[in-house]
């Protein structure tokens, strides 16, 4: 067993002080690049908090949706290619709301700011 | 430097040239760069821009029409009373810079978020969709006998390509294969009219002044094909910047940018141009999924390369508006 601090508390610790110290010193390209390493960084400790819990549900929707058991990756391969095939498309059951879920997750992760995730998140809590 | 080149070049072309100055380079990858400069000359100096292939890159890659059919485009959009720089000098072999070609500068914003917020366009942002629309009509009716030897593009050859490369990432995403899905069931065919397409008509390769669209750029990705493409890629969600309301480079109205478009008698076919929407949509997440490919295993591995894979995802959650949208 590892000890603490956990790997997502010593990055945010890590973007924390780049955010606060580091940043209003530096201007210019490394400003921006300064800005998309903590942007990285922030992303990389939300994976690491968010994966697990929407990655096995992300699994339970699609054993029950194909019917069938694997890892996540090839669940996701036997999917598209049911997908690509026609065998399912938005009429299939259940299909629609997987992949909105899916997506939902990913953008949880990847841009949380993002206009149309926003829009989304609040369309869902208004309804 | 490169400065002792351009000096030499430009003193060739500009009678009264006497150097340059202000030299800097404003973009580069590793077969194209973009430079700023000054030439200088007694009457006042005069802004330029340098468009090139260093020495040593030849033929354009895949896609691209090339740096001199971009010239050649730029001049005829130009000719055509379009706003577009003029283009000053096309590099030959002698002028030991490349291959390219050197223009005037037009002055304003390209960057999106200042265009959409900064109070000094807040007069240009209502008139611009209206303004885009007639200046791609007006690109969509430069003649086709005076343009240069660009590749040919249909809605089918497009699906094609994106499937051919998104299969090569060997990375399932199964919205990707819905969109692609839909796509092949919704192409419209070969279009009726076949013009001259921009092929990146948007945010960041368009300048914008306080009083509207000044200098349409980059014609790298120029074709010909269905017209109504230019209009659906201006529309994709992507070139928005959180402006999600206002579906024309997020300050207006499909409405208003087909009522330009129409001003000058050409026709829009709207179902055509939301088929691009999302073909659009699909092709910038195919482009994102390929800088992750190219931050893994090519030489630019970049930090900016690796996050802009990372929002293949935003146009996965577009593509499902688009395509499912939930009931609200």
């Amino acid at each position: 067993m590892q000890d603490e601090p956990t790997p997502t508390e010593l990055i945010k610790a890590v973007a924390d002080f780049l955010r606060s110290e580091i940043a209003p010193a530096i201007t210019g390209h490394n400003g921006f690049k300064l800005r998309v390493g903590i942007n990285a960084l922030d992303l990389v400790a939300r994976q690491l908090t968010l994966e697990r819990d929407s990655d096995s549900a992300e699994t339970a929707r699609l054993k029950q949706l194909l019917g069938a058991d694997g890892p996540l990756m090839a669940l996701n391969r036997v999917l598209s290619e049911k997908i690509a095939k026609g065998e399912a498309d938005l009429r299939t059951p259940g299909l629609s709301e997987h992949l909105w879920q899916t997506t939902m997750d990913k953008l949880a992760v990847d841009q949380p700011n993002y206009a149309s995730y926003k829009r989304e998140l609040e369309n869902r809590t208004n309804s | 430097m490169i400065e002792a080149e351009l000096g030499r070049c430009v003193a060739a072309f500009y009678p009264g040239a006497t150097g340059v100055t202000a030299t800097a380079k404003l973009s580069g990858g590793a077969s194209q760069e973009t430079w700023t400069f000054d030439i200088v000359h007694a009457n006042g100096n005069v802004g330029a821009i340098l468009r090139r292939a260093p020495p040593g890159f030849g033929a354009a890659p895949g896609r691209a029409a090339g740096l001199d059919a971009e010239a050649t485009l730029m001049q005829l959009a130009h000719d055509a009373g379009l706003p577009s720089p003029k283009v000053m000098h096309v590099l030959r072999p002698e002028d030991g810079l490349g291959r390219g070609f050197i223009m005037a500068r037009v002055e304003g914003e390209t960057i999106a978020r200042k265009i959409l917020r900064d109070a000094q366009f807040a007069k240009a942002r209502p008139i611009l969709a209206r303004q885009l629309g007639k200046v791609i009509a007006g690109i969509h009716g430069l003649p086709r006998q005076k343009l240069p030897k660009l590749r040919s593009m249909t809605a089918t050859k497009e699906i094609a390509d994106l499937e051919r490369e998104y299969r090569s990432f060997n990375w399932p995403r199964p919205v990707f294969e819905l969109a692609l899905r839909w796509l092949r069931d919704h192409d419209p065919g070969p279009s009726s009219e076949v013009t001259l397409v921009h092929g990146d008509f948007r945010h960041g390769n368009l300048i914008i002044g306080p009083d509207g669209v000044r200098a349409v750029l980059d014609w790298e990705l120029a074709h010909v094909g269905d017209p109504m493409e230019d209009l659906g890629w201006i529309c994709v969600n992507s070139w928005r910047f959180g402006e999600i309301d206002k579906p024309v480079g997020g300050f207006g109205s499909r409405e208003d940018l087909f009522a330009g478009y129409e001003q000058v008698g050409r026709k829009v076919d709207s179902a055509r141009v939301m088929f691009w929407e999302v073909m659009g949509t699909l092709r910038w997440g195919v482009m994102c999924c390929g800088m992750m490919q190219r931050f893994r295993s090519g030489p630019d591995h970049s930090m900016e390369r690796a996050m802009i894979g990372r929002r293949a995802s935003e146009t996965e959650i577009d593509l499902l508006r688009l395509l499912a949208p939930r009931g609200t």
